[in-house]
């Protein structure tokens, strides 16, 4: 009886602390989102007034119609998706392939590779703004979503590839040996066996790039010079720079932002969680 | 099931040797090649163009420049007080970030790696700062560090941190901290998805095994999670060392470098070299200092991590 009731209040203490670090971090996480919030609904006239308060005594929906009827922060917003989604599938499909090379094969030229794709996450990408813009201009790629999301894929590749080799690391190598004995190619054991057992990693991979490409800022900012192509980051920056800074409306187009940053981790959560599947590997 | 079909499709021992050796060495490079491509075009042929501008006198809006200048710009450096100041506020930034960030998302992701009621609502709730762009959270974190908008110095005051609130960012002694905190908070969930998804692929039954054996938590935390995390731990510090070293808009958007360069880092300083002062040149020499330095430290990482694991075996 005394040793039940010792587990069960050791088991309290501990779930106990469980909570009120998961709650720490929750409320780390979330208040300054809370604080985006509350100046995007707070109305111009108190927003210094009331600026402390930790909800303004009025609230208006004033910087959200503006932002959505009367600002091109709708289209900014479809470029960003078309971008940031693309960028996205295309890296991880490159990196899952090159992924698995690095993982699985030994060949020659393989260390000069890996060599030069660490050098790549190595330089201040600042540096290379003005020679892409050199390199891309004759091909007709500034200026235009293609292009942006050809230098976004090439910058997420390297990194996203070393994530897709440790996925694939943690797999026996059997499994695939084993489905090339019954008379498959690696590609189709590649296919039809590995990669099913690394979709949390791919899924990681998807949201680390989606999110990446969806608040890049410098190189949208210097390769797009038209409205019709500028992604949402440099529309943001347009409300800062072009008119008085009006903060109540930034803060309106950033949490409309959000939106489809929370429905993607929300769509990806459950690769996340899944983990590798016990049965797959059994069966 | 499909893999059995195929298998009865296409026998492999009909092909011939020397074409299925021919192949076999082709094939990786089939793998590797798309990536290849796209990083020589887009990465290492921009680099080599940008690295010769360090030798090169390049500002935007003189068109009298272009010229060779020789190590000219190298030699300015070497006694140009502001840079020696900002290769100091890099170390700090990076380490003061990167701690935080890796203890913290480290934790996270242990406590995240239990089953408890609402688990998937928690954890899309604290992976979300990493969703927000950077330029985003810089003004919002700048925003909350002001006294007169922004709630965090009256909370200090109150802890008894401070006297009476004021603007960390306008305090040349702390201002560091500004950038580091919103950095820390962006920073998080990166650790925390990585290490969750490490842990999730350790097998259930070396802990079962491990509890029947009658190991204590502690015991199985040493002896079987941190091996396996290991080397996703090695890579994604030493990765994100870097990435943090050369991450520059959380200052340029908070504190632009100031007050006194007291947060300027070489990569906020190259930023302010080539798009405030125009001045490519000076910029691609600085970046090319700050390539070296972070090829030398990674080298050494490597070295390391080369030389432990030898020592196990």
């Amino acid at each position: 009886m005394t040793l039940t009731g010792h587990t069960t209040t050791r088991k309290m203490l501990y779930w106990g602390s469980h909570y009120l670090m998961i709650a720490a971090f929750v409320l780390f996480a979330l208040f300054p989102l809370y604080w985006l919030l509350k100046v995007s609904v707070t109305p111009n006239d108190i927003l210094y007034t009331e600026g402390v308060r930790m909800w303004p005594s009025r609230t208006t929906w004033e910087n959200y119609t503006f932002v959505l009827t009367q600002s091109n922060f709708p289209h900014y917003f479809m470029n960003s998706v078309i971008v940031a989604g693309t960028t996205a599938a295309v890296t991880t499909v490159i990196a899952a392939l090159t992924g698995y090379a690095f993982s699985r094969f030994a060949f020659r030229g393989k260390v000069i590779i890996v060599a030069l794709m660490l050098i790549t996450q190595m330089f201040p990408l600042v540096m290379l703004i003005a020679p892409i813009f050199k390199i891309l201009a004759p091909l007709g790629l500034t200026d235009s979503l293609t292009g942006l999301i050809i230098v976004y894929t090439a910058f997420n590749v390297p990194f996203a590839t070393f994530l897709m080799q440790s996925f694939f690391d943690g797999i026996p190598k059997d499994l695939e040996e084993a489905a090339m004995i019954d008379g498959n190619t690696r590609f189709e054991a590649f296919r039809a066996i590995i990669l099913p057992l690394t979709l949390p990693g791919v899924a990681a991979t998807l949201g680390f790039v989606f999110t990446a490409a969806w608040s890049e800022l410098l190189f949208a900012l210097m390769l797009v010079s038209s409205e019709s192509a500028s992604t949402f980051p440099v529309g943001l920056l347009s409300f800062v720079s072009k008119f008085s800074v009006d903060f109540g409306q930034m803060m309106a187009a950033g949490v409309l932002a959000l939106i489809p940053a929370c429905l993607f981790f929300l769509l990806i959560q459950r690769y996340l969680v899944q983990g590798l599947t016990a049965g797959a590997v059994k069966g | 099931m499909t893999l059995a079909t195929h298998a009865g499709k296409r026998p492999v021992e009909r092909r011939g040797v020397f074409s299925k050796k021919l192949s076999g060495i082709i094939e990786p490079y089939l793998y590797v090649s798309p990536a290849l491509v796209l990083i020589l075009a887009v990465m290492l042929m921009p680099l080599v163009l940008g690295l010769s501008y360090a030798f090169r006198d390049i500002r935007i809006l003189n068109p009298f420049s272009g010229g060779f200048v020789g190590t000219a710009h190298f030699e300015t450096l070497m006694s140009d007080q502001a840079f020696l100041g900002a290769l100091i506020n890099t170390a700090w930034w990076t380490f003061g970030s990167l701690f935080f960030q890796f203890g913290l998302g480290l934790i996270l992701a242990l406590l995240l790696n239990r089953d408890f009621v609402g688990r998937r609502l928690i954890q899309a709730l604290v992976f979300l700062p990493w969703a927000v762009p950077t330029f985003l959270s810089g003004l919002n974190w700048a925003w909350m560090f002001n006294p007169v908008v922004g709630p965090l110095p009256h909370w200090l005051t109150s802890l008894g941190l401070m006297a009476e609130p004021f603007n960390i960012l306008s305090d040349p002694d702390l201002a560091m901290w500004g950038p580091i905190i919103a950095n820390i908070w962006f920073g998080i969930p990166f650790f925390a998805i990585t290490m969750l998804a490490a842990l999730q692929s350790i097998p259930k039954e070396l802990y079962e095994a491990a509890s029947i054996d009658g190991a204590t938590t502690r015991q199985q935390f040493i002896s079987i999670t941190l091996p396996f995390l290991a080397p996703t731990i090695a890579i994604t510090l030493m990765l994100r060392t870097i990435w943090i070293a050369n991450f520059a808009d959380l200052i340029v958007v908070m504190t632009k470098g100031g007050p006194a360069d007291s947060t300027q880092i070489v990569a906020s300083y190259i930023f302010t070299q080539a798009f405030r002062r125009l001045d490519f040149g000076y910029a691609s020499a600085i970046a090319a200092v700050l390539l070296v330095l972070l090829l030398a430290y990674a080298l050494a990482v490597i070295g390391l991590r080369r030389a432990m694991t030898h020592a196990d075996n």
